[in-house]
């Protein structure tokens, strides 16, 4: 199957279109929730919650002998709060560093998990086969009433995030002054992390523990390339994460041996690698082209200023001057005198240049926008 | 609010107390950054806090919003716990503790002074905006009121966290150095906002690093180093002696010179 065959399949194929539906809209929930953690720089934190989560799966099958996935899921969903909620206690009650708690918890449960997945492993029912799916996910085993435990999430997701969108963004500019006007910042800490914890649960089917935090972080820091405002990031990181989505189950189905997982996450660092360049106001392309722009127009400007000042000297600011005089003055160009030309600033006849009427009245102003720029 | 306005010409003897600190002991790690602090604030003063990097002055800022909780000691604000008189406290934090780079612009930031008074849910609404704007005027911003706050320079930042905190219409004012990283005109133009706040009979208390201006900009100062060292009149203790006391070197040539 190619691609093409795979967007005319996607609306009439039952198992394509859930499978579509179940990343696109996991990709939008991370993106969403993903921009509060980029903003508040806990960029580890996705990693811990999903590597904390895995014990859970491991313990919740020992102890109920189902593979279902609900149930596989809600155990994850305890231990990664669990986790989540003692790197807070460790972060408030000792003085390390929230890296260090993060760090600390991840292996701590990963570890713990990958024992108990390789305990059963080795258990002689045969049912054990696939939990490992968990690892690096599995899209293919999606059904649809998984897609809709996802919609309902993210609708609820939705609803708290416009409900709470005020207290939220004043939490994460600055959380401090939060407090001191009166709003419960632990709550609405724990509100944005259970959240958090939720949005990659609820992938784990999907992208797996290992590639989970990747979801999280890539559709933010690629919006947040993008625009200004909060709630434009937001909506940005949302809609690059159900691209992702589409696009990486729209690879992987139509190169048969691709799992999808990382190539959804190899489609959202698409996204962040072509932010990060293209960009207008914060790529790295624009920037080096601003860069060269602003030296440029500062050659013209430092050299019509000096003409500015020989031509001050006569009555008749047009007053022809040879062009000689400009060599004395280092930066001047063949090239910046050209350009001024063409602008209609000066105007040159055979080797003597004068200043036009514009040109004089451009770099007066000079000065004072210069004067107004340093304010 | 109105009833607590007050005469500058009041005496200051006969003023009510509009901060009061008793016993405070803060620590973030074992050792207290803050000890045994005893501080009383008459209303209406513009008093300075003065001390050496690390003495605490955050800290005991921090403390009386309760965004730190003290190990020992306890806080009131005309009389009552912080709690139920925050309506009656604006914080302008240190201008470095926040992400200048967060996706938001300058009146979205001033708007943020109302979020208090607004209470949880409830949005912004034309009445927000129209004092966020006033606020923005008075700091002579409003020009900027769309930019991006990145794009500001220092100074505006701080004009910016100052007009958030002229937003909440405040009786006490607590300032972490409004001064840092700003030019000469931000300087004067702030120091006439905090001037004028006095004039109408409210508190201003001033994290402040210039030991040069003290006594042009302030009528009171509290020395901290850990300890509280003076407080009081700046023409009657701020001298040598205290400063020598405060930052453990000798100040016999300071200020008048
Ligand atoms: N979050 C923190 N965790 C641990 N120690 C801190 C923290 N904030 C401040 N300190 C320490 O507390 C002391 C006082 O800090 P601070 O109140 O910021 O001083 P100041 O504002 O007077 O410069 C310093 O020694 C500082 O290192
Ligand atoms: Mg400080």
């Amino acid at each position: 199957m190619d691609i093409q065959e795979y967007f005319s399949l996607v609306f009439s194929d039952y198992t394509l279109r859930t499978i579509t539906l179940g990343t696109a809209i996991l990709g939008a929930v991370t993106g969403m929730l993903g921009s509060f953690a980029v903003l508040r720089k806990q960029s580890l934190l996705g990693d811990a919650i999903s590597h904390a989560a895995l014990p859970g799966i491991a313990i919740a099958f020992l102890i109920t002998g189902s593979k279902d996935t609900n149930t596989l899921l809600i155990g994850a969903l305890i231990s990664g709060l669990i986790g989540t909620f003692w790197i807070r206690g460790i972060v408030t009650k000792t003085h390390l560093k929230s890296d260090t708690a993060l760090g600390l918890i991840l292996s701590l449960f990963f570890g713990f998990g990958m024992l108990l997945l390789t305990f059963i492993q080795k258990q002689p029912n045969a049912n054990q086969a696939g939990l490992d799916k968990y690892l690096f996910g599995q899209a293919a085993t999606l059904v649809e009433k998984d897609v809709w435990l996802m919609a309902i999430i993210t609708g609820l997701c939705l609803f708290v995030l416009l409900f709470f969108w005020k207290e939220f963004k004043l939490f994460l500019f600055d959380a401090d002054y939060a407090k001191t006007l009166g709003f419960n910042t632990n709550f609405i800490d724990i509100l944005i992390t259970s959240f958090i914890v939720l949005a990659i649960v609820l992938g784990l089917q999907t992208v797996g523990v290992v590639l989970m935090s990747a979801m999280l972080l890539a559709p933010a820091a690629a919006a947040r390339q993008w625009t200004n405002s909060l709630s434009k990031m937001v909506f940005l990181a949302a809609i690059f994460g159900a691209f992702s989505g589409v696009f990486g189950t729209a690879i992987s189905a139509s190169q048969n041996n691709l799992s999808t997982g990382p190539v959804i996450v190899i489609v959202a660092s698409v996204f962040v690698v072509i932010s990060f360049i293209f960009s207008p106001s914060r790529g790295l392309l624009f920037r080096q082209i601003r860069f060269i722009a602003n030296r440029r127009d500062l050659e013209q400007q430092k050299t019509l200023a000096f003409m500015y000042h020989i031509a001050e000297t006569h009555d008749n600011i047009s007053h022809p001057h040879t062009i000689k005089i400009l060599n004395n003055f280092q930066g001047y160009t063949r090239k910046t005198l050209q350009k001024l030309v063409d602008k209609g600033y000066v105007t040159l006849d055979g080797t003597m240049w004068s200043l036009t009427e514009k040109g004089f009245e451009t770099a007066a102003n000079l000065y004072n926008q210069q004067a107004l720029k340093d304010e | 609010m109105s009833e607590i306005k007050i005469q500058e010409k009041t005496p200051v003897s006969e003023r009510k107390m509009a901060v009061q600190v008793d016993d405070l002991t803060v620590a973030y790690n074992y050792k207290p950054v803050l000890w045994d602090i005893d501080l009383e604030i008459p209303e209406g003063v513009l008093m300075a806090i003065v001390g050496p990097n690390g003495a605490g002055k955050s800290t005991l800022i921090k403390a009386i919003l309760g965004i730190l909780k003290p190990i020992a000691g306890s806080v009131t604000i005309y009389g009552k716990p912080y709690d139920e008189q925050r309506k009656l406290v604006a914080y302008v934090p240190q201008k470095g503790s926040v992400d200048w780079d967060f996706p938001t612009t300058a009146l979205d930031v001033v708007m943020m002074g109302t979020y208090g008074s607004l209470g949880w849910i409830k949005r912004p609404g034309l009445k927000e905006k129209k004092s966020s704007l006033e606020a923005l005027e008075k700091v002579g911003m409003l020009a900027f009121k769309n930019r991006q706050i990145s794009q500001l320079s220092g100074g505006q930042q701080q004009r910016i966290f100052l007009a958030r905190a002229l937003v909440q219409d405040a009786s006490i004012y607590f300032m972490d150095e409004p001064f840092q990283g700003v030019d000469a005109t931000t300087e004067i133009a702030i120091i006439n906002i905090l001037k004028e706040l006095r004039k109408a009979g409210k508190t201003v208390i001033v994290v402040h690093h210039d030991l040069q201006t003290v006594p042009e900009y302030f009528d009171w100062v509290t020395f901290l180093n850990v300890k509280k060292i003076a407080t009081g009149p700046v023409k009657d203790i701020f001298n040598d002696d205290n400063l020598t006391k405060t930052y453990g070197i000798n100040y016999k040539v300071s200020i008048q010179e």
